[in-house]
C-alpha cells in the first residue's frame, strides 16, 4: 500500500512540474502576481510529493518489501539498517529518484528562499526548473520506475553489491547530487536572465551562493567517493582518471570556474557572457556525467550493470536540455551589454586567467574521456586512454593555475601592481622555496617532481598566509589594530583563504604521497614477515569471523620500526554469502598524516602445503591531507555561503572589497 | 606603448586574446601529443596476434579466463590463460587478483608482452559487479560469434 502511495506520490510531482512550468511561464507572460505564486506553490508541493515518493520507497528497503522489483534486486534482509537505507540510492532506479528529489528540493528553494529576486527572473527561473523536472520525472516515471512491482515477489532479495555496502559510500550519492543537481538552479537562472536579456550584478549576486552550495556538495561528494575508492578497492591509489571520476570531476572544474567568473561579473559587471557560458555549461556537465556513468558507453573500473536503453534516453534529454540553452545563448548573448573595462594586470584579469586555464583542463579531460568513443566510431579501434595522458595534459595546466593563483587575490581592480604584489609575496615564495629544497635534501630517495610538488603546495599556504596578512595589515599597523581587522573580516574572504589553504593542503599530500609511496607485497605464512618503508610488519595469525551477512578471515598485522610497536593492524577478506562476492577491508594505519595501509589477500597453499596469505602493504605518507585538503575547501566554500553579503536583498551595492 | 589600440574595449580584447591564446595552444598540443604517445590498445588474444604489438608497448589485453588454467605460486606470482576461442595468451602477474576474479570470468589485463610472448600484466581488472561484463571483451566476442548469451547483464 505505502508503495502505491509513493507511485502516486511520483506521478502527481510530475504533473506538479508541468504546473509549475506552466503556470510561472505565462505569471512572466502576464506579469501576473497569484499566476507567480501558483507556480511557487507548485514547485513547494512538487518537492513534498517527491519528498514522500522517496520515503515510501525507503520504506520499503527498511522493512524489505521484496514484492518492489527494485528492492528484490538490490537488497537483502541480512543487510544492516545502514545499508538497508542507502540501498534506496544504490540502485539506478533510485539514484534517479534521489537526482528528482534534489532538482525539486533545489526549484522549492528558489521559491521559499527567491524573495529578492525579480519577480520576472524568478518566476522564469522557476519555469526553467520545472521543465528540466519534467524531462527528469518523466524519465522516471516512464522509464525508470522505482516502485515497480512483481507479480511473484522472490522470497530473499539479490542484496546490494558488497563493494557499496560501506559507510562513506553511502553518504556519497546524496552529497553528489546535491552537487550535480545544484547546478540546475544556476542553469536555469541563467536561461531566465538570457530570456529577460539582462545579466547584470545583481543576477551575478543571485547566481555565487548557489554555486557556493553546489560547488561545496560536489566537493565533498568527490572527496568521499576517492575516499572510498582509497581504503575500500585496497589498490592503494585514490585517483585513477577513470571515466566515472572524470564524469564527476569535470562539472566541479566548470563549477570552480563559474565561482570566480561570477566574482568578476557582480563586481564589475564584466565577462557577463561568459558567466552566462559556464553556468550552462555547469549542469550541461553534470547530464553528461550522469549519462556516462549510467549509459555504460565506456569502459570503466567503477562500471556497474548498465542499460544502453536508458543510455539513449539520458542522452535525449541531456540534448534538449543543453540543445535548447545553448541555441537560447547564442540567440541572446550578443545583446547583453559588455561591462567595465579592465588593465591587463588586474584583478579581473587574474580571474580571467584563472578561467582559461580551468577551461583548458576541463576540455583536456574531456576529450580523454571522450576520445576511446571517438576512435573507435572512426576508426573501429578499441582503446583506453589512461593517467600517463592526464598527467601529461592536466598536470600542466594546473601546475601554471597554482604557480599564478596566490597573486589573483592581492592584485586591485582595474588596474593592479604587480611590483606590489610581489613584494608582499617574497616571503611566501620564501617559505615556498625553502619547503621544497628541503623535501629535496631531506626526503629519501631524491625526487625532484615531488619537492616540486611541495613548493607549490606551500606557495598556495603560504599565499593564502599573505593574503590575510594583507588584509589585516599586520606588522604594519599595531597588532591590536590587526586583530581588529581580523574578527571584522567579512567571512567571504575568510572563505576564499581557506578554500585556496585547503588547495594548497591537498596538493602537499597529493604530491608528497606520489611521489614517495613505497609498496610490497608478498605471500606469507603464519609468522612470516614483510618490510615496507621504515617498517616491519608480521603476520601474528588469521582468524576467522563472523559479521552479519558475510564470513571473514582477519589477519593479525604486528607493525614495527625499529624495537617499537607501531600498531596492531587487522585487515579482513570478506566472503559475502548472498552473490558469493569477495571484498577486502584494508587496515590503515595513521602516523601522523601518512597512513601505513594493510591489505590481507587470498589464501595460498604454499609448496609444502602450509597456508600462506598474500599480504601487500603500502606507505602512503600524507596521504591524509589528499582528503583534509578538500575538506577545508569545502568548509570555504560554506563560511563564505554564510557571508551576510549574500544573504542581503539584491540591489545594495556590496562594500567595496578590500 | 604606442601599437597598443587607442579604444580601451580593443585593448581588453587584445588582453584577452593574448592570455587566452598560449594556453590554449599549450593545451592543445600537449593533448595531441597525449593522445598519439600515450594511449593504450585494446586487444583480445586473436587481435594481438594479428596485430603484434612490439614487446614492451603498454596494451591492454582482454578475453575470458580459461577454466583449469588459472595456477597461483606461493610466492604471490599468478599465471593464467586469457583466451577468445580463436588465440589465447599466458599472462603472468605478480600480486592480488581482484576480488572479483573468477575462471571462465571475462577480464582486463594492463601490461605488456615480454619478448618471450607471455604477457606481464601491472594490473588486472575485473568489474566491481559480476553481472558486469567489459564493454571491449563482450564486443569482441559477439564478433567472433561467441556471445553466450547476456541474460544476466541486461537488466539491473
Amino acid at each position: 500500500m505505502i508503495i502505491e502511495i509513493g507511485a502516486f506520490a511520483l506521478c502527481l510531482a510530475l504533473v506538479l512540474s508541468l504546473a509549475q512550468t506552466g503556470l510561472s511561464g505565462s505569471a512572466r507572460l502576464r506579469r501576473s502576481q497569484p499566476l507567480a505564486a501558483a507556480g511557487e506553490g507548485a514547485a513547494i508541493a512538487g518537492f513534498l510529493a517527491l519528498a514522500v515518493a522517496f520515503a515510501a520507497l525507503m520504506h520499503a528497503f527498511v522493512v524489505s518489501d521484496f514484492s518492489v522489483a527494485n528492492v528484490a534486486a538490490n537488497s537483502h534482509t541480512a543487510k544492516p539498517l545502514l545499508y538497508r537505507v542507502a540501498g534506496t540510492w544504490g540502485s539506478h532506479e533510485g539514484s534517479m529518484l534521489l537526482w528528482c528529489l534534489a532538482l525539486a528540493g533545489y526549484g522549492a528553494g528558489v521559491a521559499a528562499f527567491g524573495r529578492g529576486l525579480p519577480a520576472g527572473l524568478r518566476a522564469l527561473t522557476l519555469a526553467t526548473q520545472g521543465a528540466l523536472g519534467v524531462l527528469f520525472l518523466a524519465y522516471t516515471v516512464f522509464a525508470s520506475n522505482p516502485m515497480a512491482r512483481l507479480a511473484q515477489p522472490p522470497v530473499e532479495g539479490r542484496s546490494l553489491n558488497p563493494l557499496l555496502q560501506d559507510p562513506a559510500l553511502a553518504v556519497h550519492p546524496p552529497f553528489l547530487y546535491a552537487g550535480y543537481v545544484g547546478m540546475s538552479v544556476v542553469f536555469s537562472l541563467a536561461v531566465a536572465a538570457l530570456i529577460e536579456g539582462r545579466v547584470d550584478a545583481a543576477w551575478a549576486r543571485w547566481v555565487r551562493p548557489w554555486t557556493l552550495a553546489a560547488w561545496s556538495m560536489l566537493t565533498i561528494g568527490i572527496t568521499l567517493g576517492a575516499f572510498w575508492a582509497y581504503y575500500e578497492l585496497g589498490w592503494g591509489g585514490w585517483w585513477f582518471w577513470d571515466p566515472v571520476e572524470n564524469a564527476s570531476f569535470m562539472p566541479w572544474l566548470v563549477a570552480t570556474a563559474l565561482l570566480h567568473s561570477s566574482i568578476v561579473t557582480e563586481k564589475r559587471g564584466a565577462i557577463a557572457g561568459w558567466t552566462v557560458f559556464l553556468a550552462l555549461a555547469a549542469f550541461t556537465f553534470s547530464m553528461l556525467g550522469a549519462f556516462l556513468v549510467r549509459s555504460g558507453v565506456l569502459t570503466s573500473v567503477h562500471a556497474f550493470a548498465v542499460d544502453p536503453t536508458r543510455g539513449v534516453l539520458l542522452l535525449a534529454i541531456l540534448g534538449v536540455a543543453s540543445g535548447a540553452a545553448f541555441a537560447l545563448f547564442v540567440w541572446r548573448a550578443p545583446a547583453l551589454t559588455p561591462g567595465g573595462v579592465f588593465a591587463p594586470i588586474s584583478r579581473e584579469s587574474s580571474l580571467v586567467l584563472n578561467n582559461v586555464l580551468l577551461a583548458a583542463a576541463t576540455a583536456t579531460v574531456l576529450l580523454g574521456t571522450l576520445y576511446p568513443l571517438i576512435r573507435e566510431a572512426v576508426s573501429g579501434e578499441a582503446i583506453s586512454v589512461g593517467p600517463p595522458y592526464f598527467t601529461l595534459t592536466f598536470v600542466p595546466l594546473m601546475g601554471a593555475l597554482l604557480l599564478l593563483l596566490p597573486a589573483g587575490p592581492l592584485l586591485a581592480w582595474k588596474r593592479g601592481d604587480a611590483a606590489g604584489v610581489l613584494q608582499r609575496l617574497w616571503a611566501a615564495a620564501l617559505i615556498a622555496l625553502a619547503t621544497g629544497l628541503a623535501a629535496f635534501a631531506l626526503v629519501d630517495p631524491r625526487h625532484a617532481f615531488g619537492a616540486i610538488g611541495v613548493a607549490a603546495g606551500a606557495w598556495l599556504i603560504a599565499g593564502a598566509g599573505a593574503e590575510l596578512a594583507e588584509r589585516v595589515r599586520a606588522f604594519r599597523v599595531p597588532a591590536a589594530e590587526s586583530l581588529r581587522r581580523l574578527v571584522r573580516l567579512p567571512r567571504g574572504a575568510w572563505g576564499m583563504t581557506l578554500a585556496h589553504a585547503g588547495l594548497g593542503v591537498f596538493v602537499l599530500g597529493a604530491c608528497f604521497e606520489t611521489s614517495w609511496k613505497a609498496e610490497a607485497a608478498q605471500a606469507l605464512p603464519i609468522g612470516g614477515s614483510l618490510d615496507v618503508g621504515a617498517y616491519h610488519l608480521v603476520l601474528e595469525d588469521v582468524r576467522a569471523v563472523e559479521g552479519p551477512n558475510y564470513l571473514a578471515e582477519r589477519g593479525r598485522i604486528r607493525a614495527t620500526r625499529g624495537e617499537r610497536l607501531v600498531c596492531e593492524a587487522a585487515p579482513e577478506r570478506r566472503f559475502f554469502l548472498t552473490g558469493g562476492q569477495t571484498t577486502s577491508e584494508v587496515a590503515i594505519c595513521q602516523r601522523g598524516a601518512s597512513h601505513l595501509y594493510l591489505v590481507l589477500g587470498e589464501r595460498r597453499a604454499s609448496a609444502s602445503g602450509a597456508s600462506v596469505w598474500l599480504v601487500r602493504a603500502y606507505w602512503n605518507p600524507w596521504a591524509s591531507l589528499i582528503f583534509f585538503g578538500p575538506v577545508i575547501m569545502a568548509l570555504g566554500g560554506l563560511v563564505s555561503l554564510s557571508d551576510r553579503r549574500l544573504r542581503l536583498a539584491v540591489g545594495r551595492r556590496a562594500e567595496a572589497a578590500s | 606603448m604606442s601599437w597598443l589600440p587607442k579604444s580601451p574595449k580593443a585593448r581588453r580584447r587584445l588582453t584577452l586574446v593574448a592570455a587566452i591564446a598560449p594556453v590554449l595552444a599549450l593545451a592543445a598540443g600537449l593533448t595531441l601529443w597525449g593522445l598519439r604517445d600515450t594511449i593504450s590498445f585494446f586487444y583480445t588474444p586473436s587481435q594481438a596476434h594479428a596485430a603484434k604489438p612490439a614487446a614492451g608497448r603498454a596494451i591492454q589485453l582482454g578475453g575470458l579466463v580459461t577454466a583449469g588454467s588459472v595456477v597461483k605460486h606461493p610466492d604471490g606470482r599468478v599465471e593464467f590463460t586469457v583466451s577468445d576461442h580463436e588465440a589465447s595468451d599466458r599472462v603472468t602477474f605478480h600480486g592480488d587478483l581482484p576480488d572479483l576474479f573468477r575462471e571462465g570470468q571475462g577480464i582486463v589485463a594492463v601490461g605488456a608482452f615480454r619478448a618471450d610472448g607471455v604477457f606481464e600484466a601491472k594490473q588486472v581488472l575485473a568489474k566491481h559487479d559480476e553481472r558486469y561484463m567489459p564493454r571491449e571483451v563482450a564486443k569482441a566476442l559477439k564478433e567472433q560469434g561467441e556471445w553466450r548469451g547476456d541474460a544476466g547483464q541486461a537488466r539491473k
